[in-house]
């Protein structure tokens, strides 16, 4: 064996499909904490989302209504954090403790209630992988860009879309503005309330694309507990790109490439599972330790009181 | 005042005033109880959605539960590591910081104790459980040491880092106990601990041990610490306002890196009592969450260690008495483990309670 094996085109290519949940959570988070909400839930929101794709693929035999119930499943989730934590001022980190916790419990309740297993589900309809014309024949980047899930693409759409939005636009503002100073905000005559739950469900919707490219572009099934801690990973991703789209997508990459270097390993079965997995874990504690004391969060995260 | 007066005057005194307390403490428990309330509403809703009867399902759990003398000592047991690893997140909550990763530093605390547990022999009891105990306390305290030194002196948020630990935690032990400390046999363990590091069963035939008195003992232990030593005033003042602290002249990052080692040292004296007392060896994912049961129960007994003992025995309750209703009733388990969220996602927002107080109040 040598190391042609580990690292090759293949591997770039897998980097960026396993940065793609990664990303899509990290937009998420942005989304979130630009209007001053902190979203730890996006590991449940993405879980619970992994799980309600499949199980709409599963009755209807439509991937693509899957990945729409997903995108639904956490904008919902989204919403009730929303609910809890900007129109209740309750603990942000509880609720979303509280919400991850929620995501276990129903997904594998359910899970045993629809295909009686908690481990797995069933096998579903899933997306197929497309190919971009053009994009495809040219070397090296063809072979890694040109073959993909479809939601692979999406998230570089969106990636890019967010950053727009977010810089480029009076919508932008308002959410920046509700995040960094709501008081200010509300003066020049923004609803915060209302901005702040656009920015907490658009949150749990990007988290649940990116539960559904796990469940549904990356394997066709649903596994307990199979986000494996990446909204965590997510948000270590937002606060390396200092809560940009672009910078978030970056991060995600070098993220994504631990996890696709941790299944090759894991596929080569040269050390033991155990060891590799801890891998992706271990590289987000040292990227955090590293970068943050030079990144600013974008909010206090206060709940804003009018008057 | 006559002798005779004096003495009536002390006797409605003394039971009054203990009403007052009993009766002030109740009340402050009154969101919390209006929120397991709600959560067995909620839990009802998806009981009946999915076809099942609440009122069966609930039942039997209770039975279970509380039934019989082995159900009550089957709901402490599974009481006894929940306390540990609330009076964890209790600790931590109380400094400020969020020590989401209890549960990897329970079992990596679990696998420290089975490790000096498994590696003496002939040392008496007397020094060889107190050994085990204290290595597990250092190892979980470790756990709790690292993402604490990354916040104070880098800024990393604790709840990503104690979470990632958390993983690192499970992975690590699992390799330990799949090659180099497994027994022979298919199961993912350690060979059994010395029988001088076991922790006695107080209650046969429940697996009830020593571990729970142990738990006990913390909780009279924190609530001293927190309340009657100088170290607590300022875990505490360092918890409520960090800047007013800092001024007052306490070190705040110093202070919040002990309280994360000593939060992450009690989930790991949780973790040594389940290996030293449950299972007497370091079963691969020996635990079904108790991490995380420990956070809802801190918030559930309002982060107070006497609360915490209560909300421990009602979700100790839940898993010994869930594992009764789903053979009974068939119901998933993992029921419990939404009934647990529903509590937590109720206590995160006060005002969610006091508003549907004042709803029913207004209906009424």
């Amino acid at each position: 064996m040598n190391i042609i094996d580990i690292i090759n085109v293949g591997l770039f290519a897998a980097t960026l499909r396993m940065a793609t949940p990664i990303t899509l959570a990290a937009l998420g988070g942005i989304f979130s904490e630009r209007v001053g909400v902190v979203n730890i839930a996006l590991e449940g929101m993405m879980l619970t989302s992994a799980f309600s794709g499949v199980a709409v693929s599963y009755y209807t035999g439509n991937p693509w209504l899957g990945v729409l119930a997903a995108v639904a499943a956490g904008g919902l989730l989204g919403l009730i954090h929303a609910v809890l934590t900007v129109t209740f001022k309750g603990n942000q980190i509880v609720s979303g403790t509280g919400i991850n916790i929620f995501a276990l419990g129903f997904t594998a309740y359910m899970s045993q209630i629809i295909w009686g297993s908690r481990g797995a589900s069933s096998s579903v309809p899933s997306l197929k992988a497309i190919s971009i014309p053009l994009l495809k024949d040219i070397p090296i980047v063809g072979e890694i860009l040109g073959t993909q899930t479809p939601l692979v693409y999406v998230m570089i759409i969106v990636t890019v879309i967010a950053q727009f939005v977010l810089f480029k636009t009076p919508m932008g503002l308002r959410i920046r503005a509700v995040g960094e100073h709501p008081a200010a905000a509300d003066t020049a005559g923004i609803s915060v309330v209302r901005v702040k739950y656009l920015g907490v469900i658009v949150s749990g919707m990007l988290a649940g694309l990116g539960g559904a490219f796990l469940s549904l572009g990356h394997l066709s099934l649903f596994a307990w507990g199979m986000t494996g801690g990446r909204g965590f990973i997510a948000l270590a991703a937002m606060i390396f790109g200092r809560w940009m789209p672009l910078g978030a997508f970056g991060a995600s990459i070098m993220f994504g490439f631990a996890d696709a270097l941790q299944m090759r390993l894991q596929s080569l079965g040269i050390l033991p599972p155990q060891i590799i997995l801890m891998l992706p874990y271990i590289l987000t504690v040292i990227a955090l330790a590293g970068v943050v004391r030079k990144a600013t969060p974008p909010s206090d995260y206060k709940p804003y009181d009018k008057g | 005042m006559t002798e005779g007066e004096e003495g009536i005057y002390r006797e409605n005194r003394l039971p009054s005033r203990l009403l007052a307390k009993l009766r002030s403490g109740l009340l402050r428990m009154l969101p919390q109880v209006i929120a397991v309330a709600a959560a067995f509403l909620v839990g009802a809703v998806v009981l009946v959605a999915t076809g099942y009867s609440p009122l069966d399902a609930y039942a039997t759990m209770l039975t279970g539960a509380f039934g019989d003398v082995y159900g009550i000592g089957q709901t402490l047991t599974q009481a006894t590591p929940i306390i540990f690893t609330a009076l964890a997140f209790l600790f931590s909550m109380k400094s400020g910081l969020f020590n989401i990763g209890a549960e990897g530093q329970l079992i990596i605390g679990g696998f420290a104790a089975a490790l000096v547990g498994i590696s003496f022999d002939g040392l008496p009891a007397l020094i060889h459980v107190p050994l085990a105990l204290l290595a597990g306390a250092l190892a979980g305290g470790a756990w709790g040491f690292i993402p604490a030194v990354l916040k104070a002196k880098l800024g990393a948020h604790e709840v990503i880092t104690t979470m990632m630990l958390s993983y690192v935690a499970t992975y690590l032990t699992s390799y330990m106990v799949n090659y180099p400390f497994k027994a022979p046999g298919w199961v993912a363990q350690t060979v059994p601990l010395a029988p001088s590091a076991q922790l006695p069963r107080i209650l046969p035939p429940t697996q009830l041990s020593a571990s729970f008195i142990v738990a006990l003992i913390l909780v009279a232990l924190t609530y001293f610490i927190l309340q009657k030593t100088t170290f607590g005033y300022e875990v505490r003042a360092s918890g409520l306002n960090p800047l007013a602290a800092e001024n007052g002249g306490i070190n705040v990052k110093r202070t919040m890196i002990i309280a994360l080692f000593v939060s992450g040292a009690m989930a790991g004296l949780g973790g040594s009592g389940e290996v030293m007392g449950v299972h007497g060896r370091f079963i691969d994912g020996f635990s079904p969450g108790y991490g995380w049961d420990g956070l809802a129960v801190a918030l559930v007994g309002g982060l107070h260690p006497v609360g915490v003992v209560i909300a421990a025995v009602l979700f100790g309750a839940l898993r010994s008495g869930g594992m009764t209703m789903t053979r009974v009733t068939h119901v998933p388990l993992d029921i419990v483990i939404i009934l647990q969220s529903l509590v937590v996602v109720f206590v995160a927002a006060p005002m969610l309670i006091r508003y549907l107080l004042r709803w029913r109040e207004h209906k009424g």
